[in-house]
């Protein structure tokens, strides 16, 4: 019961926070935004119009997968400072258990990827899109599985640091290669073999790909989705679980 | 628990990284009730041993019993009654006074209404009421340290901790702290342990100190009996021009100078009575050929009493310490 309290004033905590940073939400939306509409609009002249489908639209999910990958880390590497200088100071002192505090951030950073989700999804209509209010329904519930998994994937990479020095290691080694081989620029199936073992190893290629299975109507051609739906669920719940085990352990052993 | 009315005890306790040893075979009893304090200077090991007592540092060695419990065994037992005050300001910017405070008391599982009245109750005796629904990051570095004791309290921990809590405030922020610990020892029966630099703040709260140097404790008693306890009551200063040896070994010889130590032109004496035997030494300076410039006398204090056991000063490293601080605050908003 205390536990389960503690959780609740974590995400609680987090939320009322990223409320009132009116900056951190403005900013968290545009780099979406900037890549759906930049970076999207420019590369589209260069893809087939007979690959299947407009590039904004074949890259529609993987945004959304890049919204939960930055938002989600970014939300679990705060437990580095808020360890050594903030909150978690004086929780790490209070009879709670460290699992609790490890779930609590991971469900923090979930809660705040959905936000974003929510608010980039509802963008559809822009890019042409059609989504009928069933597939918006399931795709913000694949968002949430997919922000909690990698939430506990951020908390178990912020235990190897101990500073936010380290930032900018995180930023380049991991998260950019993490977007990158995630299917959501280009289809895992059409990179070269090495890159595309390497896509299949990255739990956020599971992600993005069910984001895809939810929106996308084909299931055959260059831009279909490169797994079957069920097969990215499985993987999505497996590794979460994976996660948050590490995570604990990691940080229990931190100390 | 408490059945001996030991809040702490400590029993060669013993932390290590790597080849350094950080606190080396300590051991001590707080008695409940007690206002207890460690004196050192930065990198003494208060840090290190603060955080074995509040159970998120193993000892590589040694025993601790917190609040009847043992701190390596029983870590979440002890959490259940301790109460801690890190050093490095820990206060949510971007919340009020009151949700930092509120959101504390919620971790703890405190009921809505018990919650409330406690907060107003702690908001009121902390002097931060007014301010109460402006956000942290208006607050002042000692508005901010009040918040952050009022809301250590919001559970009634029966042991408080306090590491450094003064460190980088103004000198009368530091007043208005120390009036506030001075009242919280008068009213519920709880037991502080305090860990500072500063000696006048461990001389004016602290019923006992132990002072701690490179990982030992060096003397331990109340601050009267730690001034009793080295030779001399009085230290006087004395700014000599063309000050030479021949000039101390001339004072050191006189009956009532127990030490002199020398810094640059100025001399350090610890003698008896030194308000009545500051006109003997100063004729004994002239006679070896010495100039006064500049003479006091001022009564020893606990930083004389390090001195005395350590031959250095606690102050050396104050300075660049304070300066780090400052900026502990920063992190918390970088990188979103």
């Amino acid at each position: 019961m205390t536990d389960l309290n503690a959780i609740y004033v974590i995400v609680m905590r987090e939320l009322k926070k990223f409320v009132r940073e009116k900056s951190r939400l403005v900013s968290s939306i545009a780099r979406p935004l900037i890549w759906l509409f930049l970076v999207g609009a420019g590369m589209s002249r260069l893809v087939s119009p007979r690959a299947g489908m407009p590039y904004t639209r074949f890259i529609f999910p993987g945004i959304l997968g890049m919204t939960i990958l930055f938002s989600s880390i970014f939300s679990s590497i705060s437990i580095i400072w808020d360890k050594e200088f903030g909150f978690l100071k004086e929780i790490l002192v209070a009879p709670v258990r460290r699992s609790s505090i490890v779930i609590g951030k991971s469900l923090s950073g979930t809660a705040v990827s959905a936000i974003q989700v929510f608010i980039v999804l509802m963008t559809f209509p822009v890019i042409g899109e059609r989504l009928s209010f069933l597939q918006v329904l399931l795709t913000l519930l694949v968002g949430l599985l997919v922000a909690f998994s990698i939430s506990s994937f951020g908390i178990v990479i912020a235990t190897f640091y101990e500073n936010y020095e380290s930032f900018s290691v995180i930023m380049n080694f991991i998260i950019m290669p993490m977007f990158f081989l995630s299917g959501a620029m280009y289809p895992v199936k059409l990179l070269p073999s090495a890159l595309r073992w390497a896509s299949r190893l990255n739990p956020l290629t599971y992600g993005v790909d069910a984001l895809k299975n939810t929106m996308f109507q084909a299931k055959a051609g260059p831009m279909s989705p490169d797994f079957s739906f069920s097969l990215d669920m499985l993987v999505i719940a497996l590794s979460s679980a994976v996660f948050v085990l590490l995570a604990s352990v990691f940080f229990e052993r931190k100390q | 628990m408490l059945r001996d009315g030991k809040a702490i005890t400590v029993s060669g306790i013993t932390r290590e990284f790597g080849p350094a040893t950080a606190v080396d075979g300590i051991s001590f009893e707080v008695d409940r009730g007690e206002f207890f304090g460690f004196l050192g200077p930065n990198g003494a090991g208060k840090t290190t041993l603060i955080r074995m007592l509040t159970t998120l540092l193993k000892p590589t060695s040694g025993q601790a019993i917190v609040s009847g419990f043992d701190v390596a065994e029983d870590p979440a037992r002890v959490r259940k009654h301790i109460g801690v005050v890190p050093q490095a300001m820990t206060s949510d910017l971007d919340l009020t006074g009151r949700e930092n405070m509120d959101i504390y008391g919620r971790f703890y599982g405190i009921r809505s209404g018990e919650r409330k009245e406690r907060i107003e109750y702690l908001l009121e005796m902390v002097g931060l009421a007014p301010r109460a629904d402006d956000l942290v990051a208006t607050y002042s570095g000692g508005m901010r340290r009040r918040l952050e004791i009022a809301r250590v309290l919001v559970h009634k921990p029966a042991l408080l901790f306090l590491d450094e809590p003064t460190i980088g405030l103004d000198p009368q922020s530091r007043r208005v702290v120390w009036e506030l610990l001075k009242k919280l020892m008068q009213g519920d029966s709880i037991t502080i342990f305090l860990t500072t630099h500063y000696m006048e703040e461990a001389e004016l709260l602290c019923g006992r100190v132990a002072i701690i140097d490179a990982g030992k404790i060096i003397a331990m008693g109340s601050p009267a009996a730690l001034k009793a306890g080295i030779p001399g009551n009085d230290i006087v200063t004395l700014k000599v021009g063309g000050l030479t040896d021949e000039i101390i070994g001339a004072m050191e010889k006189l009956p009532f100078v127990h030490k002199v130590s020398r810094e640059e032109d100025s001399l350090a004496a610890s003698v008896d009575n030194g308000a009545e035997n500051l006109p003997q030494l100063i004729d004994v300076v002239r006679a070896s050929g010495g100039a006064i410039v500049a003479a006091s006398v001022h009564e020893q204090s606990l930083e004389d009493v390090f001195i005395h056991y350590t031959g250095k000063s606690i102050r050396e490293e104050e300075a660049r310490k304070v300066s780090f601080l400052i900026g502990a605050g920063m992190p918390q908003r970088l990188g979103r």
